[in-house]
């Protein structure tokens, strides 16, 4: 097994019918392993690389094409994880066959990489769906276990590309909520110019029971998911930065 | 030429009995959005209530009320009314609503035990005449079944046959009544009776002839039901009103007359369409009107009752009737067959709220208008309430005037009707296989005794060939079976009213069906690529497996597996194929099981896949409960695999999905599941129920029925009231995979 295979891939799972992975119907891949540990985590499972299934570009690339009739614009194929970026050579070849055979790509990711190896994958990706977990460096270490800085910078990489982006914040009552660390990321989003939408996600404790059966502990036991109210503050200091230039979304979850 | 059709393009409708002619003649593509419709009315509103609360007295009670010596004909009841200043379209079929009548022609057991069952006693005298005088159907079915057929009915390897009441599933061209008026159908019909002046008089001229008299006599009565409710509907409609009016009576007429398992009304919305584009263009009627009148149609569908007994019930929940409405589809010129009264009907689950009657079935296809596609789409998120079927994969077959009886079978309008035949258990013929033809719960021998299996491990080389051998012998025994009850339905309990709204010579299928498609298909996959240990009871009857390994399991989109279950499809019909049928009949079949998946599996030990003994089944073409792992859509995939041409009368697919796993937005939801449905039929899926619910609604409704009249949840191939469903099918629906991600 090598990481930096461009063939095989660790792999978590598949999901056919995905719809909160980008726009339209799309064939999600979940990579295996990531380097982040955040406490909300509801994939905790994918955390080891060498967990995976050892799964060929090939392969994938005839089950995804079986998908074809429900997977028409908008819809497409969507790399996610884990982190698909620990296995970069892989996910950006998968990504330059999804393209050629008329696929719209999606690229879900934490940032948390360096720069040139992000490059190819970032070559054959149409859309980044980025997950910036905080603004403030401090609550970002603590959440995820890394540091802010890569992601910030591939966040700025990607502006400066144009390349179109979703951003994504996961608002967590007493963590991610304080309002210097939303304004903050409110208007640093601001200065981008490659912005499509933004979604605020609400932190639900659905992946609680996960931590639970792989023996780690849990520590948001005591964490309520936020009202419907904290919810439409943040998406309001949102929008005030967005000059309605991209829209700001939410979603109680249903 | 009649003053009615003023307005109408002529055509070779006018000159014989042609309603799909008319239709393309003159009905008025739409191809726009929803906001045209119009809400609900004061009128509306205040009727509906009257309705929902009989209804709600009926759930307490069981039912409303029933006749107890009066024989259900069209005739039979003098005019009811729910009220009459309110009702913009009458007619009940007794003189109450919601009253359940007695129509003992079918079988007088199921008549008695049923108003036993709800605390009332059949008129002696009326016992006396149809156990004396009159023979029944029932009686007639078991004077024919072979002690073979008793067996196999009794083991439950062939079950919910129509051998006690009324068999159902043929549907009336009831837009003839509006378009032609009784007279002009009468003179055809008698016309067709001359045409049988034959040199050699023999039976099947005979039979003919007898049932053609026997329709004329049902037109008559029609006629003079509607009269008894002031209507001459001798004549054709001559406007929206009248249109919607004279069909109801025609479908009314059906309905006192039958206690059909299933009894659809067609397709006949965008026949409606006209009239009422015709008195919009004419400044004769409003939109609020026009849906005024489709909501009062429909509030009557809803009403629609019939007497049966509990275990019925227990089969198939909730009082279902199946009153199914084809909407859409496309013309064979290839115009999409959308018009405004197509978007009425569908909101009239907005306007009288969400529930199963009538069974709305969108006949979908890729070249559908967008603007209708994600209307339907709006409105299954809203409401649960509708099945989608590929208009593609049967207007090849059936034209574009076809409509659905029951949940999926396909016939022409007038021009064809069915022999229902219920269904057969793949899974128990396994497992009779295995057992050399015995019962795995009872041990008692049903099929034609032959060597069980003695290895412990079970093997391809020792199952399959014993499994091919049960089923010849339960196709033979299937076929031969619904040989006797057609006769005999024939004979004592045809179905004068809805046949004489049919050409002369129909064509006839033979509808069989399949249930525990999945579980056989798992199970032969599972000998195939993993151990499956034969554990013994004392008697040496294999009644559990042990299962060492994994297989690949329908659901997935592997063929490894889902060839097993499409070979299984085209297995059982070949089998089928080869045996003489009633009349001529061709042999159909249906993967489809509505609710009775739960009482399938109930009557089923244990078997190769896994599944223990008692527990449900997956509903009609389903994979089993949580064995898809790869999403939705790879379930999908697997579904439609199976082969259309091998199962004409259908094949079910029941998907059930929470809101959020269809996208963020409810603009998303809407065109993910549009898309979704483009998919699906794209690559040659049959039919799909859609379900966009939230488990804790469903396990809120369990504790609370009360708060959820009307909530409205799609089983195979129907819809039911939830909170009608037995508390075990229930837990089943909720058990069932549904599809979410976070």
């Amino acid at each position: 097994m090598n990481m930096h295979s461009p063939t095989i891939g660790q792999l978590h799972s598949i999901e056919t019918l995905g719809t909160i992975d980008g726009p339209g119907i799309r064939y999600v891949v979940f990579t295996q392993g990531c380097p982040l540990r955040c406490l909300y985590c509801h994939n905790p499972e994918c955390r080891y690389w060498e967990d995976g299934k050892p799964t060929s570009v090939e392969e994938l690339m005839t089950d995804i094409l079986r998908y074809r009739s429900y997977l028409r614009s908008p819809g497409g194929v969507t790399v996610s994880g884990g982190e698909p970026l620990m296995q970069p050579e892989f996910v950006a070849n998968l990504l330059k066959r999804c393209q050629a055979a008329g696929f719209h790509t999606v690229l879900d990711t934490s940032g948390y990489t360096v720069l040139p190896a992000a490059l190819p994958v970032l070559e054959h990706t149409d859309l980044v769906m980025l997950d910036i977990k905080s603004f403030d460096p401090d609550i970002y270490q603590r959440l995820t276990g890394v540091s802010l800085a890569p992601t910030l910078q591939f966040a700025r990489h990607l502006s400066d590309i144009n390349k179109p982006a979703w951003i994504r914040f996961v608002l967590v009552p007493g963590i991610t909520d304080d309002p210097d660390n939303v304004k903050g990321l409110a208007q640093f989003v601001s200065t981008l110019n490659n912005v499509q939408r933004v979604e605020i996600l609400p932190f639900h404790k659905m992946g609680e029971y996960k931590w639970k059966q792989l023996g780690y502990e849990y520590q948001l036991e005591d964490v309520e998911p936020p009202t419907p109210e904290a919810v439409q503050t943040v998406v309001d200091i949102f929008k005030k930065y967005s000059g309605d230039r991209y829209p700001v979304l939410s979603q109680s979850l249903n | 030429m009649f003053q009615q059709w003023e307005g109408f393009q002529t055509g070779e409708w006018t000159e014989t009995v042609n309603v799909r002619d008319f239709i393309q003649t003159n009905y008025t593509p739409y191809t726009g959005d929803e906001h045209f419709l119009a809400g609900v009315s004061d009128r509306t509103q205040a009727l509906w209530k009257l309705v929902a609360d009989q209804m709600a007295i009926e759930r307490e009670r069981g039912i409303l009320a029933a006749d107890t010596s009066v024989v259900s004909s069209i005739t039979s009841h003098a005019p009811g009314y729910i009220n009459q200043e309110l009702e913009q379209i009458v007619g009940l079929q007794t003189d109450q609503a919601l009253k359940r009548a007695i129509m003992p022609f079918g079988g007088i057991r199921v008549v008695e035990a049923a108003l036993k069952a709800y605390g009332y006693t059949l008129d002696p005298n009326l016992k006396t005449i149809f156990t004396q005088y009159r023979k029944t159907h029932n009686d007639g079915v078991f004077d024919g079944y072979t002690r073979e057929m008793r067996l196999a009915r009794h083991s439950g390897i062939i079950t919910g046959l129509p051998d006690a009441y009324g068999r159902g599933r043929i549907i009336g061209d009831y837009r003839r009544v509006p378009l032609y008026g009784v007279d002009r159908l009468i003179d055809d019909k008698k016309a067709q009776q001359e045409s049988l002046e034959l040199d050699s008089i023999t039976e099947p001229t005979i039979r003919l002839r007898e049932e053609i008299s026997e329709q004329i006599k049902a037109l008559f009565e029609l006629k003079q039901m509607a009269a008894s409710y002031g209507f001459e509907i001798g004549q054709p409609a001559s406007n929206a009103k009248e249109a919607v009016q004279w069909l109801y009576f025609a479908y009314l007429a059906a309905v006192k007359e039958q206690n059909g398992a299933a009894m659809s009304l067609g397709r006949t919305s965008t026949f409606l369409d006209i009239y009422f584009e015709r008195d919009l263009q004419t400044g004769k009627a409003t939109e609020a009107e026009l849906q005024e009148l489709i909501d009062h149609f429909v509030m009557k569908l809803r009403l629609v009752r019939f007497l049966r007994t509990p275990d019925y019930n227990e089969l198939f929940s909730g009082d279902p009737t199946w009153v199914t409405e084809a909407i859409a589809g496309i013309s064979e010129s290839g115009q999409p067959l959308v018009t405004k009264t197509s978007f009425r009907f569908l909101q009239t689950l907005y306007n009288l709220g969400a529930a199963p009657e009538p069974n709305l079935t969108v006949l979908w296809s890729e070249q559908l208008p967008t603007a209708f596609k994600q209307f339907c789409a709006k409105v299954s998120i809203d409401t649960s309430s509708i099945q989608y079927e590929s208009d593609d994969l049967m207007r090849p077959q059936f034209g574009d005037d076809y409509a659905i009886a029951c949940c999926v079978s396909a016939m022409r309008i007038g021009k064809q009707m069915q022999f229902f035949g219920a269904r057969a258990n793949l899974a128990k013929a396994l497992l009779y296989a295995i057992n050399g033809g015995k019962d795995e719960k009872s041990g008692e021998q049903i099929a034609p005794a032959f060597e069980p299996i003695t290895s412990d491990e079970l093997n391809e080389a020792e199952v399959l060939p014993r499994f091919d051998h049960m089923l010849d012998w339960l196709a033979k025994t299937y076929i031969n079976t619904l040989n006797v009850i057609h006769y005999m339905h024939d004979k004592y309990c045809y179905e004068r009213i809805e046949m004489a709204l049919h050409d002369r010579d129909v064509y006839r299928t033979l509808a069989c069906g399949v249930a525990g498609l999945s579980v056989v298909a798992d199970s032969l996959s599972a000998i195939r690529y993993a151990k499956v240990k034969a554990i013994r009871n004392e008697a040496g009857l294999i009644t559990d497996y042990e299962i060492e390994g994994d297989y690949p399991k329908f659901g997935n989109n592997d063929d490894r597996v889902d060839q097993i279950a499409a070979d299984l499809v085209s297995l059982f019909m070949n089998k089928l194929r080869q045996h003489p049928t009633y009349r001529n009949a061709e042999p159909t079949q249906s993967v489809l099981t509505i609710t009775s998946n739960v009482v399938y599996g109930k009557k089923t030990g244990s078997t190769p896949d896994g599944r223990k003994a008692g527990e449900p089944f997956a509903p009609g073409a389903n994979p089993m409960h949580g064995r898809d792992t790869k999403g939705a859509i790879a379930a999908l995939a697997s579904v439609a695999k199976l082969p259309y041409a091998d199962a004409k009368d259908g094949i079910s697919y029941t998907f059930s999905i929470v809101p959020g796993a269809l996208g963020r937005q409810t603009g998303d939801q809407v065109a993910n599941l549009a898309q979704l449905l483009d998919g699906f039929f794209h690559d040659g899926g049959h039919h799909i129920n859609i379900n966009v619910l939230n488990r804790e609604t469903l396990l809120d409704a369990m504790e609370h029925p009360e708060n959820y009249p009307q909530l409205t949840i799609r089983v195979s191939g129907y819809a039911v009231n939830f909170i009608k469903l037995t508390r075990e099918q229930q837990k089943d629906v909720i058990n069932r995979t549904f599809h979410e991600r976070v």
